[in-house]
C-alpha cells in the first residue's frame, strides 16, 4: 500500500465560500420543491416527465462518478498494483458522485416518502428495469463507503476496527466490480422502454452495451482530468506517468464504442438523419465527434505523454460520453405530441447546487482525510 | 420515424457480427402476451363520433375529477388533452388549410389503451400499476408508487400524467371505471355516449364487431349496437368509408381499446407501432443477463476469490 496523507492546507478559503454559496442556493429551491410540488421549481411536464435531474445528475453524474469503478477494474481485476495510488482520490470522487445522485433522486421522485416501497418485497417489481437500478445503485453507494471507509478510520485513529474491515474488505471490492458494471448497463436498458419516442439515433438493443462502456471510458477520463486539475489546484507534481500509461487502454474501447455505435445506426438505416441537420443530428455528430477527437488524440503514445494533450482529450471524453447519455435521455426523446422541455432557472441551481455540494465535500476530504499519496521529500505545498 | 421489427434483428445481426455475445442478441425472441380471459376494452368509431364530449363529463362526474378550465371563458371544462385533472378527452382533426364542411374532419378520444403487455406495469418499480389477471384492466395504486414517473417514460401512448403542482403528487390515468365494473356496470364514457362511438364490452367480441364493420359497404344503413355490445340497444347509421384497419389489435402486442376511423391513425395523433412490444424486448435483455441472478452471482463469486487472493498473495 502507498502511503497517504491529508494536504492540511486551510479549508476555509475563497473557493470554498463560493461553492457553499452556490449549494445554499441550490438548497433554498429544495426547499420550494418540497413545499409546492415539483412544478413549482422545474419545467418537467407529462410530455418530457425526467429533466435534468435524472439525465444529468443520475445518467451523467453517476458515469462520472465511475472513477472508482473504472480504476478498481484494473488494479483489482487486471492486477495492475501501480495504479494504486489512483485508486482512494477515485474512490472518493465515485462515493460523492454517486451519494449525490442519490440524494436528487429523492428530490426527482414525487412520492420520496415511500420510496422504500420499491424495496418492500410485496411490491418490488423484479421486472422493472428501474428496480434493478435502484437496487444497485443503492447498494452500491453503501460499497463506496465501505471501501472508502478505511481513509476515514485511519483519521480517527480506529486502528482495530479498521484491520476488522481491512480482513472483509475484498467483499465490498468485488462488489464494487460487480454492482456499476449492472446498474451501468441498465441506466442504457432502461430508454429500450421509449420505444418509439426516443430516435432511432439512440434507440437500440446496444443501449446496455454502449452505456457500459461510455461508464468506463468516462471513469478513465474523470481519473485523468481529476488527477490533472488536483495537481495544478494543489500545486502537486503531475502523476503522468500512471495517467499516459492509463489513457493507453482508452483508445481500443473508444474504437469499439464507436464502431459499434455508428454501425449500429447505420446497419439500421438511419445514417442519413446524423445528416439531416436539426438539434438532434447535430447532437448526435457533436456526440461522435468529441469522441472520435479523443481517439484520435490518445491513439499516439507521444500525445499521451504530454500533460496538456492528456487534458484535452480527457475533457473531449467527458463531454462526449456525457453528450451521449444526455441525448439518450433528453435531446432524442420526442414524446410526439408538441411537448418542449428546457430547464428552468431553479431546476437549474438545485442541480448546480449538488455539483457545488461535491466540490465543497471533495475540498474538504481532501485536506482533512489521508487520500492523497504522500509526497517524497519535503514538497508539501 | 418509423421503428420496424426489422430495424431491430438487423442492428441485433450486426451486433452479432461486430462481438458474438452481444447482450442485444438476447432479445430478439420476444414472447407475445395473450388476452386475459375476461378481457373487456372499448371500441371507439370515430365515424359514429358527434363531438359532444358527453363522455369526457360522464368521466369527470364518475370520478370525481375537477373541471379544466382552458380558454377564455372560466365557466367550461375545455381539457384540450388529457391531464392530471382530465382522464379522458376528445380532440378533433381538421384537414390542413381544408374548410371542415368540404373536406370532412374527425374526432378522437384518448384515454388508456389497456394494454395486452403494458409498458407501464412492466416499468414500474414498485408495482403500482398492474394489469388485472382476469378483465386486463390497467389500475394503479397511490400507496405504492414513489413518484418516479417511469410510466411516463414507458408508456407508447403518452397515457400516465402527473400531478406537478402537488406537494403530495400522484399518478393519474383512466382504469376502466373499474369501480363501476365491479358493481356489475360499464364504463361511463360508454354508458353515456349517445351514438355508439364508444361501446364497451368483451375484447373478444369487440374484434368480431371491428370485422364486421370494416366489411360494411359504404353508405348503406346498418345497426350499430350502443352503450355496451351485448346492452341490446342499438341504432342505425350509415356505414362510413372506413380505413381498413383496426387500430390496437396488433401494435405493440395489442391493446383492449380499439379504434375504427375513417382518417389515417398517425392524423389523429395515434402512432405507428410495430406489433413486438418494447417490454418484450427490454425483458429479454434483462432476463438473458439476470436469469434468476445465475451470471451476476457466479461473476461475484470470481471476482471475491481473485480479489481475496492477491490480497494475501501481497501480505
Ligand atoms: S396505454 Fe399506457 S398507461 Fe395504458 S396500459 Fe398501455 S402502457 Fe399502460
Ligand atoms: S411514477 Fe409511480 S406508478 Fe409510475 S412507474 Fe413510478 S412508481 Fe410506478
Ligand atoms: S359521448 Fe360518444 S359521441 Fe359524444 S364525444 Fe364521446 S364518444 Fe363522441
Amino acid at each position: 500500500m502507498h502511503a497517504k496523507e491529508p494536504l492540511g492546507t486551510k479549508v476555509l478559503t475563497k473557493p470554498f465560500f463560493f461553492w457553499a454559496a452556490i449549494a445554499l442556493i441550490g438548497l433554498f429551491f429544495v426547499g420550494k420543491r418540497f413545499v409546492y410540488g415539483i412544478g413549482a421549481v422545474s419545467n418537467m411536464n407529462d410530455g418530457f416527465p425526467w429533466g435534468i435531474w435524472i439525465a444529468y445528475d443520475v445518467v451523467v453524474g453517476t458515469a462520472l462518478a465511475c472513477a472508482g469503478y473504472s480504476i478498481a477494474l484494473i488494479v483489482y481485476v487486471f492486477n495492475r498494483g501501480e495504479y494504486s495510488p489512483l485508486v482512494r482520490p477515485a474512490l472518493m470522487t465515485s462515493m460523492f458522485g454517486y451519494t449525490l445522485a442519490g440524494v436528487s433522486v429523492i428530490f426527482d421522485i414525487g412520492r420520496y416518502w415511500q420510496a422504500y416501497n420499491i424495496f418492500l418485497p410485496w411490491f418490488s417489481n423484479l421486472h422493472s428495469v428501474m428496480f434493478e437500478v435502484a437496487l444497485c445503485i443503492g447498494t452500491y453507494i453503501l460499497v463506496l463507503w465501505m471501501e472508502f471507509a478505511p481513509a476515514i478510520l485511519e483519521k480517527v485513529k480506529a486502528e482495530r476496527l479498521k484491520a476488522k474491515l481491512n480482513r472483509v474488505i475484498f467483499v465490498f471490492i468485488a462488489l464494487g466490480v460487480l454492482l456499476p458494471t449492472m446498474h451501468q448497463s441498465s441506466l442504457g436498458t432502461m430508454m429500450l422502454m421509449a420505444g418509439h419516442k426516443l430516435s432511432p439515433l439512440w434507440w437500440t438493443a446496444f443501449l446496455p452495451l454502449l452505456f457500459l462502456i461510455t461508464a468506463v471510458v468516462i471513469g478513465y477520463a474523470a481519473v485523468i482530468f481529476e488527477s490533472l486539475l488536483s495537481s495544478v489546484v494543489f500545486k502537486r507534481p503531475l502523476e503522468m506517468h500512471l495517467l499516459s500509461r492509463i489513457s493507453a487502454i482508452i483508445p481500443w474501447l473508444l474504437g469499439f464504442y464507436l464502431l459499434v455505435r455508428i454501425e449500429d445506426v447505420n446497419l439500421r438505416g438511419h445514417l442519413s438523419l446524423a445528416f439531416s441537420g436539426g438539434l438532434k443530428a447535430n447532437m448526435f455528430l457533436l456526440e461522435n465527434l468529441l469522441l472520435l477527437a479523443a481517439l484520435l488524440i490518445l491513439a499516439y503514445p507521444n500525445n499521451r505523454r504530454n500533460p496538456r494533450l492528456l487534458f484535452l482529450s480527457s475533457l473531449a471524453l467527458l463531454l462526449g460520453g456525457s453528450l451521449y447519455r444526455f441525448n439518450t435521455y433528453i435531446i432524442g426523446f420526442d414524446p410526439g405530441t408538441g411537448w418542449r422541455y428546457f430547464p428552468s432557472v431553479p431546476e437549474l441551481f438545485i442541480t448546480f447546487g449538488i455539483v457545488a455540494a461535491e466540490v465543497v465535500a471533495y475540498l474538504w476530504f481532501v485536506k482533512r482525510l489521508p487520500v492523497l499519496p504522500r509526497l517524497e521529500g519535503p514538497a508539501k505545498a | 420515424m418509423k421503428l420496424k421489427r426489422r430495424d431491430f434483428l438487423k442492428g441485433a445481426l450486426a451486433g452479432g457480427l461486430l462481438c458474438g455475445a452481444a447482450p442485444g442478441v438476447a432479445g430478439a425472441e420476444s414472447v407475445r402476451k395473450d388476452l386475459p380471459p375476461k378481457a373487456v376494452g372499448i371500441l371507439y368509431d370515430s365515424t359514429l363520433c358527434i363531438g359532444c364530449k358527453v363522455c369526457v363529463h360522464a368521466c369527470k362526474q364518475a370520478n370525481n375529477m375537477p373541471a379544466e378550465v382552458q380558454g377564455p371563458e372560466p365557466y367550461w371544462d375545455n381539457p384540450l388533452d388529457l391531464s392530471a385533472k382530465t382522464l379522458n378527452v376528445i380532440k378533433r382533426y381538421g384537414f390542413e388549410g381544408g374548410k371542415d364542411a368540404a373536406e370532412g374532419f374527425a374526432f378522437i378520444k384518448r384515454h388508456c389503451m389497456h394494454c395486452i403487455d403494458p409498458a407501464c406495469v412492466s416499468a414500474c418499480p414498485a408495482s403500482a400499476l398492474l394489469k388485472n389477471q382476469e378483465n386486463g384492466v390497467v389500475s394503479y395504486n397511490k400507496d405504492a408508487c414513489i413518484g418516479c414517473r417511469y410510466c411516463q417514460i414507458a408508456c407508447p401512448y403518452n397515457i400516465p400524467k402527473f400531478e406537478w403542482d402537488s406537494p403530495f403528487p400522484e399518478i393519474v390515468k383512466c382504469q376502466l371505471c373499474s369501480h363501476l365494473l365491479a358493481k356489475g356496470g360499464i364504463s361511463a364514457c360508454c354508458a353515456s355516449c349517445p351514438t355508439g362511438a364508444s361501446l364497451f364490452g368483451p375484447v373478444q367480441k369487440l374484434r368480431e364487431e371491428a370485422a364486421r364493420r370494416l366489411r360494411m359497404k359504404p353508405g348503406e344503413y346498418y345497426d350499430f349496437p350502443v352503450a355496451a355490445i351485448d346492452s341490446g340497444e342499438s341504432q342505425q347509421h350509415r356505414a362510413a368509408a372506413y380505413v381498413q384497419h383496426v387500430y390496437g389489435e396488433r401494435e405493440l402486442g395489442g391493446t383492449q381499446v380499439l379504434y375504427l376511423a375513417g382518417v389515417a391513425f398517425d392524423k389523429l395523433g395515434l402512432p405507428d407501432l410495430p406489433e413486438d412490444s418494447y417490454v418484450a424486448l427490454a425483458d429479454g435483455i434483462q432476463y438473458a443477463i439476470y436469469k434468476g441472478m445465475v451470471y451476476p452471482i457466479v461473476v461475484l463469486g470470481g471476482l471475491i476469490y481473485i480479489i481475496k487472493n492477491r490480497q494475501e498473495k501481497k501480505e
